[in-house]
């Protein structure tokens, strides 16, 4: 008899957690999804919104810091709380399909921009440089130093298969230029910056050669800083902390 | 009604008579019809948005502009008021008045019905995030931006941010009013996840003014624009919500397990 109220009890009890975790999903998903597009859209948003903004200086570097404060705040709970290397993953996979999804249909259905100017930069194998190193080496302060580190480091090599063909030079009018850039041009929008139009016209913008692989090693510093500060945070408001009075 | 004898009555409400179903009282049904119910208005909003945005909505000083789009936004500003208001008052005229003597089996209810409201909260700040705030982008683009109000602002500031604030006080006045560990004390997670996206009112100001006196052109990476990620940064607190909501959930799965 008492077996059977135990089963009964451990039934109820799984059937009840079960429904926690299925009715959590959706504000998970709502929350991550919603929350990492819009930040990225109001601060570094050109650079993943248009393929001639995909320069040698700054998308791949201020792109990949501002995406890994989510991966890796959210890393923080779910590993300390539930040892589950998978946030950073997780949180990429889900930003990578709404982005397409906002992509499609704003930009292309909505705004009538051909996809190829739009497409949205690749990271979900630099998610997963960061949870392998935090599964084989189950220490943040190695994850930040060596994954982080990748994730900001690879950007560029990750997304040449999809930019190799946008950055061939054409000569336009007497101007060199890439493919990206003729792009841009032949839609003409409200918001392109001076350093993006003449960055590849052979001008003295730099003190040395090596643009791309010095941006990628900077990038590289700064998302290790970005995923130590990150993951400060949301172990910070993971905590249960209540107060009084606001 | 005793206190006592209104969380009986709610429990049973909520649970029907039969005694495996008294431990499961999410409702599902109403789960889904939040979350269609929401997703659809939205899509609707968006065909809409599809047809005028552009055909009708270039210029404000042009009269369609008034019929097709100023007609909207007075019937919005004048709904999000209302529903506002009809919200607190509800939940403030249905609370319990009397937070200690109720059951884990109520409480565990008004969890679940807590996650709908969260549910909603965070749908809403998705379609503004995901498919609000750049569509915003891409027609910026196209257009060049001329007077505060666009149809796409429209939709953002003037329905889904007060449905961010609807949904948002909605859940922290659910919790403040109806869950004991939340009668007395704010749980800062929370405060900061639902406080968050409501504090991108004052850059709405900042924007308008920057944009009005310094330059036009909608550059989405401009510092103007940076004030309005705290809607999204403020969502980390979600993770302590979520802790919270699991760890006071499993306590109060067990003590209804031993009772059962």
């Amino acid at each position: 008899m008492s077996t059977t109220n135990a089963q009964s009890r451990a039934e109820i009890r799984a059937r009840l957690e079960s429904t926690v975790d299925m009715a959590l999903m959706a504000v998970i998903i709502f929350a991550v999804a919603g929350a990492t597009v819009f930040v990225m859209s109001v601060t570094i948003g050109d650079w993943e919104f248009w393929v001639d903004w995909k320069d040698r200086r700054f998308w791949p570097l201020a792109p990949v810091a501002a995406l890994l404060i989510f991966p890796a705040g959210l890393a923080a709970a779910f590993w300390s709380r539930f040892r589950l290397p998978v946030a950073c993953t997780a949180v990429v996979l889900l930003y990578s399909l709404m982005r397409w999804l906002s992509t499609y249909f704003n930009f292309h259905v909505f705004g009538d921009f051909p996809m190829s100017m739009v497409w949205p930069s690749i990271f979900i194998p630099l998610a997963l440089l960061i949870d392998c190193t935090l599964v084989i080496t189950r220490s943040v302060f190695l994850t930040g130093l060596i994954g982080a580190f990748l994730w900001g480091l690879l950007v560029y090599p990750v997304n040449w298969p999809l930019l190799a063909a946008f950055h061939e030079p054409l000569v336009h009018n007497g101007e060199m230029l890439t493919a990206a850039d003729l792009l841009g041009f032949e839609y003409i929008r409200t918001g392109l910056p001076e350093y993006v139009r003449v960055v590849e016209r052979s001008v003295l913008r730099t003190f040395g050669d090596a643009v791309t692989p010095l941006t990628a090693v900077f990038a590289g510093f700064v998302c290790t800083l970005v995923f130590y500060i990150s993951w400060a945070a949301g172990a910070a408001l993971n905590r249960q902390v209540w107060v009084k009075k606001l | 009604m005793s206190v006592s004898a209104h969380a009986f009555h709610e429990a049973h409400d909520e649970a029907g008579s039969d005694a495996s179903a008294r431990v499961a009282p999410i409702r599902w049904a109403t789960y889904f019809k939040v979350l269609i119910g929401i997703s659809g208005g939205f899509f609707l909003y968006r065909l809409y948005l599809q047809q005028y945005a552009f055909s009708v909505g270039l210029d404000y000083f042009e009269p369609e502009f008034a019929v097709y789009w100023m007609r909207l936004f007075y019937a919005q500003i004048a709904t999000a008021g209302i529903v506002l208001v009809g919200v607190v008052a509800y939940l403030w005229q249905t609370r319990d008045r009397d937070l200690a003597h109720v059951t884990p089996e109520v409480e565990l209810a008004r969890y679940f019905k807590w996650i709908t409201w969260l549910c909603a909260y965070t749908l809403v700040v998705f379609i503004t995030g995901v498919l609000g705030a750049e569509s915003d982008a891409a027609w910026h683009q196209v257009v060049i931006r001329d007077t505060d109000f666009t149809p796409t602002h429209i939709e953002i500031f003037y329905l889904c941010v007060p449905a961010i604030i609807i949904t948002g006080i909605g859940s922290f006045l659910y919790a403040r009013t109806r869950l004991p560990m939340h009668s007395k004390r704010v749980f800062l997670a929370l405060a900061i996840a639902i406080g968050g996206p409501i504090l991108i009112m004052p850059n709405v100001g900042f924007n308008e003014w920057g944009h009005t006196f310094f330059y036009a052109e909608e550059v989405f990476n401009a510092p103007i624009h940076w004030g309005f990620s705290i809607l999204g940064l403020a969502l980390l607190g979600l993770g302590g919500v979520v802790t919270h909501i699991i760890s006071r959930m499993k306590e109060l799965i067990d003590e209804v397990a031993a009772r059962t």
